[in-house]
């Protein structure tokens, strides 16, 4: 497969789970939001927060200013002068899909193309009219469906692969975000953990990653931080876990390498950032600090983004 | 003027041309709400396919759907192979002269040709003097626009010798047209044009460098997603199963062409283009393309890349050029042309330049270097003020012209409205040119839609029907498309 077209393949997934990271950290916003009434106000805003997670805050303090449900709604979800808003996210996943039209299956491209069309009709008076976790929904249904499409058409060569890792790369990305941020600006005081503000928060971040039930079904016990922080990073069997990606992860590139019969450094890099979440330990990782873990994490994708760039995508 | 029609051979006969026999058949007793029905069919049929193509353009819907015509446009096999040798005698008189006008140019010193009329015209690419291209050829694939005006008559309206494009509608009319009418094709037996993507695919390797080790690697190259023709491209190198590469795919190393794929670079040895000569290599040609292939022309000119088709073969193509393509076959192969081409009248002879002057009202004059229908003078059409405009013009350049009786066109039937009626048509089929020279039997049939016009241009109410070419018995030759 040609390399442009293998980044193009790359950059169209990460582009719609980016945009499904946006839906679902509006969502959780939203629901925070919606619990203040009950008395159960953090000391951080929640519409603050999405930002942060997000990594648009510097942006929308340049563009936009003050903070407002409204306008954080707008920014992540439809502004097209930020890059990371829903709507871009899924105008650049088009794009990359209509220039590779011939190296994905009709349906991958219509599931796309659709889901673009439709959200041209949106408009955030729409969206709030209609109260705007259906639209969260929406996204994450049109995400769903869109990976579940190509799942099922497409055959298992370089571009099913490419797009696999796009996938991958950037749910580890915004999984790494979405705890880091919130374990560190949203939460009070470690010393508040199990409180009723705490439980409520932890619940949003878990139901932010669809993982509130899974966290019941594992731990049937109260929501605990470390829990929290140990099914987000090292449970290999919850699907967003920053372990569960780089298996995946970690077998595309070795079947890449086994394909093309090439020593890659990205294959490595990834295998040395599997080793530490498969063998790793939370209580060790907690003695570390989790935000270190987690911001060498973050640090680590962009390496591996860009060293898998460089074996594959841009060869001399 | 009344035109020959290729159902019923009107004015000349009123019945049913042989060809059409089984065709007409068919049509009489089909309910006519069928027929509507299938029309509705097509134009979901055409959307949809159109819809995947239309994408591409910025342009949108619209630009892709050109309107089709369920009605075909019927060849006899004696007529295809009639047709068959002309322009195969033809584009091999147009290769010689391309090698002709790069290396000796005896052409040119025998006096056939005025050699000013080549070598300042701006399709003659000087880079190419002396550059040996692999087998000799240098149009690969042309498209010969023909018309017709009688039973026996056939023209040669124009040749395309550099990038010729249509030859996705006539497989994708052909797809649609069997979708639509199945039983009609048990009926009648249509020569098949499907396979023409392989037909190109072995061409293109049978053009590969001479020195080319084992199975050669061919590549389409596309100016881009926002090219008119993307569609096309995409459509063809799917089906030859080849990479569609864009000139950044490209990187040229010690003059061999290599792709950037995934598994590391990987060399070409093939490249159809579908990128004018200009924006090919910024080392070569315009400097500002970016587009091209910085160092393509080097490898090209080592011998280590075949393009197909060369660069220079616009000198063939060119208007001014037209009227000594008929001189070209004597010339190189000493035959008498089998296809005519329109009688021309070349204004830089003084008794040509009389005469049209004489009969601007009548006739078409062109412009030698323009294209697209700019610096066209119709006759019969336009007005005292406007002829008179021209006749300045004329005098003041007459070198930058030629002129043409108007034809009239054949007719073909075709649903207009409520009913079907006769509408003028021309036809393009490809000329494939390597070891062997192949035409796929068919070809791009356009047809004007509005009455009376004799436009077949899609950006003027043009649109296209499936050519067929019935088999007869002794057909083994139709699809193979390789005898004499």
């Amino acid at each position: 497969m040609l390399s442009r077209a293998a980044d193009n393949l790359y950059w169209m997934t990460r582009y719609v789970e980016r945009a499904e990271a946006m839906a679902r950290i509006l969502d959780v916003a939203q629901r925070m939001s919606l619990q203040r009434n009950a008395g159960l106000a953090g000391k951080s805003d929640e519409w603050e927060a999405a930002l942060i997670i997000a990594g648009c805050d510097k942006a929308f303090a340049i563009r936009r200013g003050r903070v407002t449900r409204r306008a954080v709604i707008d920014f992540l979800a439809f502004a097209p002068d930020n890059p990371s808003s829903i709507n871009a996210c899924l105008r650049a996943a088009r794009e990359n899909a209509r220039a590779m039209r011939a190296q994905i299956t009709t349906e991958t491209w219509e599931s796309i193309n659709a889901a673009w069309l439709e959200l041209q009709g949106l408009t955030l008076a729409k969206v709030d009219a209609d109260g705007p976790q259906a639209f969260f929904d929406w996204v994450c249904e049109r995400s769903h469906l869109f990976r579940g499409v190509a799942e099922g058409t497409m055959p298992r060569g370089d571009a099913y692969n490419f797009m696999r890792l796009g996938t991958l790369l950037e749910r580890a990305d915004s999984t790494a975000r979405i705890l880091d941020v919130k374990y560190h600006i949203l939460l009070p005081s470690l010393g508040e953990v199990g409180g009723a503000i705490d439980y409520y928060q932890w619940g949003a971040l878990l139901r932010s990653v669809s993982a509130l039930r899974i966290y019941r079904q594992i731990y049937r016990d109260a929501i605990l931080p470390r829990r929290v922080a140990e099914l987000l990073v090292l449970r290999a069997d919850f699907p967003r876990s920053l372990h569960a990606c780089f298996e995946g992860i970690f077998s595309i590139l070795q079947r890449l390498r086994g394909h093309y019969r090439r020593d890659y450094p990205s294959v490595r890099l990834a295998e040395g950032m599997l080793m530490k979440l498969r063998y790793g330990d939370i209580e060790a990782i907690f003695d570390v600090g989790l935000h270190e873990f987690l911001t060498a994490a973050i640090d680590g994708n962009i390496e591996l983004g860009a060293a898998i760039a460089r074996d594959f995508m841009q060869p001399a | 003027m009344t035109a020959f029609d290729e159902m019923s051979a009107a004015p000349a006969g009123n019945g049913v041309r042989p060809p059409y026999q089984a065709y007409k058949r068919w049509l009489d007793a089909v309910p006519a709400d069928l027929l509507a029905r299938r029309r509705l069919e097509a134009d979901l049929l055409f959307r949809r396919l159109g819809i995947t193509f239309a994408v591409y353009g910025e342009g949108g819907d619209t630009e892709r759907l050109i309107p089709f015509d369920m009605v075909p446009r019927i060849l006899a096999a004696k007529e295809w192979r009639r047709l068959r040798r002309g322009l195969k005698q033809r584009v091999r008189a147009l290769n010689a002269f391309l090698h002709d006008v790069y290396h000796e140019q005896a052409i040119l010193k025998s006096g056939t040709i005025p050699a000013d009329l080549i070598l300042r015209n701006t399709q003659y690419t000087a880079a190419m003097r002396g550059i040996a291209v692999a087998g000799d050829i240098y149009t690969h694939i042309a498209g010969i626009d023909v018309v017709r005006t009688a039973e026996d008559q056939f023209y040669v309206l124009e040749d395309n010798c550099r990038t010729p494009s249509g030859v996705s509608y006539m497989l994708e009319n052909r797809e649609a047209m069997m979708r639509l009418f199945p039983d009609l094709f048990v009926a009648v037996r249509v020569a098949p044009v499907g396979h023409y993507p392989d037909a190109l695919l072995q061409t293109l390797r049978e053009n590969a460098p001479a020195g080319c080790p084992g199975e050669p690697t061919v590549a389409l190259l596309t100016p881009g997603v926002y090219n008119s023709a993307y569609f096309e491209h995409v459509f063809l190198a799917e089906q030859m199963g080849i990479e569609l590469v864009e000139g950044s795919d490209l990187v040229v190393k010690d003059d061999v062409v290599y792709m950037r794929m995934v598994g590391g670079l990987k060399r070409v040895d093939v490249i159809y283009r579908r990128l004018d000569d200009a924006f090919l290599d910024p080392y070569a040609f315009r400097k500002d393309s970016m587009i091209g292939v910085p160092g393509l022309f080097g490898a090209y000119k080592a011998g280590n890349v075949t393009l197909a088709n060369a660069v220079g073969t616009g000198v063939a193509d060119d208007k001014s050029i037209y009227p000594y393509v008929p001189d070209m076959i004597r010339f190189y192969l000493g035959e008498e042309p089998l296809l005519a081409n329109v009688p021309t009248y070349v204004l830089r002879r003084q008794e040509d330049l009389e005469y049209t002057l004489d009969h601007l009202d009548e006739l078409v004059v062109k412009e030698v270097h323009g294209s697209g229908g700019y610096g066209m003078l119709v006759g019969p059409k336009a007005t005292k003020e406007e002829i008179a405009a021209f006749r300045g013009r004329i005098m003041a350049d007459p070198a930058a012209y030629i002129a043409q009786p108007t034809l009239a066109l054949s007719t073909c039937p075709t649903f207009v409205g409520e009913g079907i009626a006769p509408r003028h048509v021309d036809l393009r089929p490809f000329v494939l040119c390597g070891r062997a020279m192949r035409v796929v039997p068919g070809g791009l049939t356009r047809v004007a839609l509005r009455e009376g016009s004799l436009v077949v241009n899609s950006s003027q109410g043009g649109g296209t029907k499936d050519t067929w070419v019935l088999e007869d018995d002794a057909a083994q030759d139709i699809a193979a498309g390789e005898d004499d």
